[in-house]
């Protein structure tokens, strides 16, 4: 198995003040290609610290970070956003997609910023994306014509196009009902089926079943970390769940 | 980076929000179309002040015999003998910052037409004459070479006489006149040109051939005067220094004589011209350059706002792949679009506002193409100046805060 993440001792400090806060106090994990990881904790366990660090927005205080291979700590803001560029999506609980822009060109985004995808194979990219994830016919929708659910759809094709060693999905399903939580949560599943890694940060406990790898933190360190036996279907779950008018 | 997407994320920015767009770019409208009118504005009254002031003369030079020390008795300068005809052909023939040149000779005297007569002076000119003092012939024509070379009996009035002389509504041309007995044909009559700021009427003249007012009045070869006007009134001094080298010459004088002649200009009137026209250009400059920096401003206002409102959009580009270089680029290029495109409008906007201008209130404009450049290019910069800083900021946003930005 390839390693698509390497955390060793990552440690990250802020300097509030006078006063140092140690968010993360030392945290090692390896997360393979393929792997459907759920990162739990509650509020400021240093769930979102490690999470900006894992999409290389930020970088640790201390510790090593080998993405793809790639360490990510010797380096400039402007290798980094390359680095995010090609090797991770992202996927936000608010969606961020561009407001008044159809869902192709939220699609096509993060293509615009690598020159090495022309304009056809980047709109064919963009729509083969918006297909996998069930939008074939509201690519032309903009963003203001569609449910949360489908902005989420939308984010998550985005997050798919630049075809990223790993996704980062930030409480993906914080702004949706339960029935739409458990539809995206399926189609997550789908693309982890397809061999995609997905690293899904959530409170939510009930998703803790969904995933093969559950990884809990608490005050900067990892408390637990667990293989799942059995894994739940989400598509089983929707059918249980009352129907919508 | 490729360029050309940078210019179509900066363009879909733009159309996305064309209503923010649309007031950024207004600025920059009004601004040049402000400065198009104005300066057409004050550049047509430029040129109608020079051609009021041109009219009264002020390129004209006046050349006369200089005074003469005769057994150490200076004399009057009005019997010297040192000007010629050959003077005159040699300034009209050489003098290459005099456009026109006129020689004079006049001669007092009591006109009479059947039983009216006036008194006045003949003056003995060349054609050339009307363009120097800027005179016009209303009716009839001025005097031909022709008549010039065979000394005819010929003249052309003004108005005043006419007035005084012909007391019963005839025409005047082709009537003749007498002048100290010798019969005059009028052939033109001179448009009415009333009085000079000094008090004197120009319309009391009576322009004869020089050669006549030589040969047949006075019997004499000598000129009392020259006229000429330089090509312009900047060139007056060119042509006073020009006119002054030609006439030592011709009367060869040693380097260590005085000049037998005076050469003299409408100075007062030359500085009071260009102190003028200074004045106004300095004033629009300030103008324009107000209008220009205000605009500039606005583009500076609406686009830092703008960077605070896209803060997540910006976090979003940025977590997608965006560097810093590449948000600094699409902000610039935004003003940079906005600039250009408010510009052109702004030059369509200001050509018709000056031309209703022109129509509506029928005042002098004149648009020169420099100040279609000038503000276009000087809008441009301003709107690339004042676009770096928001765009600055927003290359500076930290993504993660920018992402979560509420």
């Amino acid at each position: 198995m390839k390693a698509v993440i390497e955390l060793n001792e990552i440690k990250r400090d802020f300097l509030v003040g006078d006063e140092v806060v140690h968010a993360l106090r030392g945290v090692s994990f390896t997360i393979n290609e393929g792997e459907f990881v759920t990162i739990m904790g509650a509020s400021g366990s240093g769930k979102s610290t490690l999470l900006n660090i894992l999409g290389c927005l930020d970088t640790p205080s201390e510790g090593v970070y080998l993405l793809d291979g790639n360490p990510v700590k010797k380096m400039s803001n402007n290798e980094r956003a390359v680095l995010r560029n090609r090797k991770i999506g992202f996927i936000f609980q608010n969606y961020n997609l561009l407001p008044k822009t159809t869902a192709l060109e939220n699609v096509e985004l993060p293509l615009m910023y690598n020159p090495d995808v022309s304009a056809s194979e980047r709109k064919k990219r963009a729509m083969v994306a918006l297909e996998s994830v069930g939008l074939k016919d509201r690519m032309m929708h903009t963003s203001n014509q569609m449910s949360g659910g489908q902005m989420q759809r939308v984010a998550i094709a985005r997050a798919l196009v630049n075809d990223s060693a790993v996704i980062l999905a930030d409480e993906a399903t914080g702004n949706l009902d339960s029935r739409t939580s458990y539809e995206i949560l399926a189609l997550l599943q789908d693309l982890h089926r397809k061999g995609r890694t997905i690293i899904f940060v959530t409170h939510n406990p009930d998703f803790y079943d969904y995933c093969d790898r559950n990884i809990i933190l608490r005050d900067g360190k990892v408390v637990e970390d667990n293989r799942n036996k059995v894994i739940k279907d989400a598509r089983e779950t929707l059918k249980t769940l009352p129907e919508e008018d | 980076m490729n360029i050309i997407n940078l210019i179509k994320i900066a363009f879909k920015a733009l159309t996305t929000n064309t209503m923010r767009a649309f007031l950024t770019m207004l600025g920059i409208i009004i601004g040049v179309a402000s400065v198009i009118t104005m300066l057409a504005i004050g550049q047509g009254s430029k040129k109608s002040i020079q051609s009021q002031i041109s009219e009264m003369g002020s390129n004209m030079i006046m050349i006369n015999p200089g005074a003469d020390m005769r057994g150490g008795v200076r004399m009057d300068p009005s019997s010297m003998q040192t000007l010629k005809l050959d003077d005159y052909y040699d300034i009209r023939d050489e003098a290459m910052y005099v456009s026109f040149v006129s020689p004079n000779v006049s001669s007092n005297g009591q006109f009479i037409f059947g039983s009216n007569n006036y008194p006045g002076s003949i003056n003995g000119v060349g054609p050339e004459y009307l363009d120097i003092r800027q005179l016009k012939v209303e009716s009839g024509e001025i005097f031909s070479d022709e008549q010039i070379q065979t000394s005819a009996k010929v003249c052309v009035i003004g108005q005043t006489i006419v007035d005084n002389l012909f007391t019963n509504d005839e025409d005047p041309i082709g009537q003749v006149i007498r002048f100290n007995k010798i019969p005059f044909t009028v052939i033109g009559v001179l448009e009415a040109k009333g009085y000079n700021s000094m008090g004197m009427d120009q319309d009391e003249v009576v322009l004869a051939p020089y050669t006549t007012v030589m040969k047949r009045l006075l019997a004499i070869t000598y000129l009392q005067g020259i006229y000429c006007s330089a090509l312009t009134e900047d060139m007056t001094d060119q042509a006073t220094e020009e006119i002054t080298e030609i006439l030592r010459t011709n009367h060869k004088l040693l380097d260590s004589d005085d000049d037998d002649f005076t050469v003299r200009s409408q100075q007062e009137l030359s500085t009071m011209m260009s102190s003028t026209t200074d004045l106004m250009t300095i004033l629009l400059a300030c103008i324009a350059g107000i209008s220009l920096v205000v605009g500039g401003i606005g583009i500076m206002n609406i686009m830092y706002v703008s960077v605070t409102e896209r803060t997540r959009e910006i976090g979003l580009r940025m977590s997608v792949g965006a560097r810093s270089i590449d948000i600094l680029s699409q902000f610039l290029i935004e003003a940079i679009i906005i600039s250009v495109t408010g510009g052109i409008i702004g030059i369509l906007i200001g050509v018709l506002a000056t031309y209703l201008v022109k129509l509506i209130a029928s005042w002098p404009v004149y648009i020169q193409t420099w100040s279609v450049i000038l503000s276009f290019a000087v809008c441009t910069i301003t709107g690339i100046f004042f676009g770096w800083y928001p765009a600055r900021k927003a290359a500076n946003l930290d993504p993660i805060d920018a992402i979560r930005y509420e």
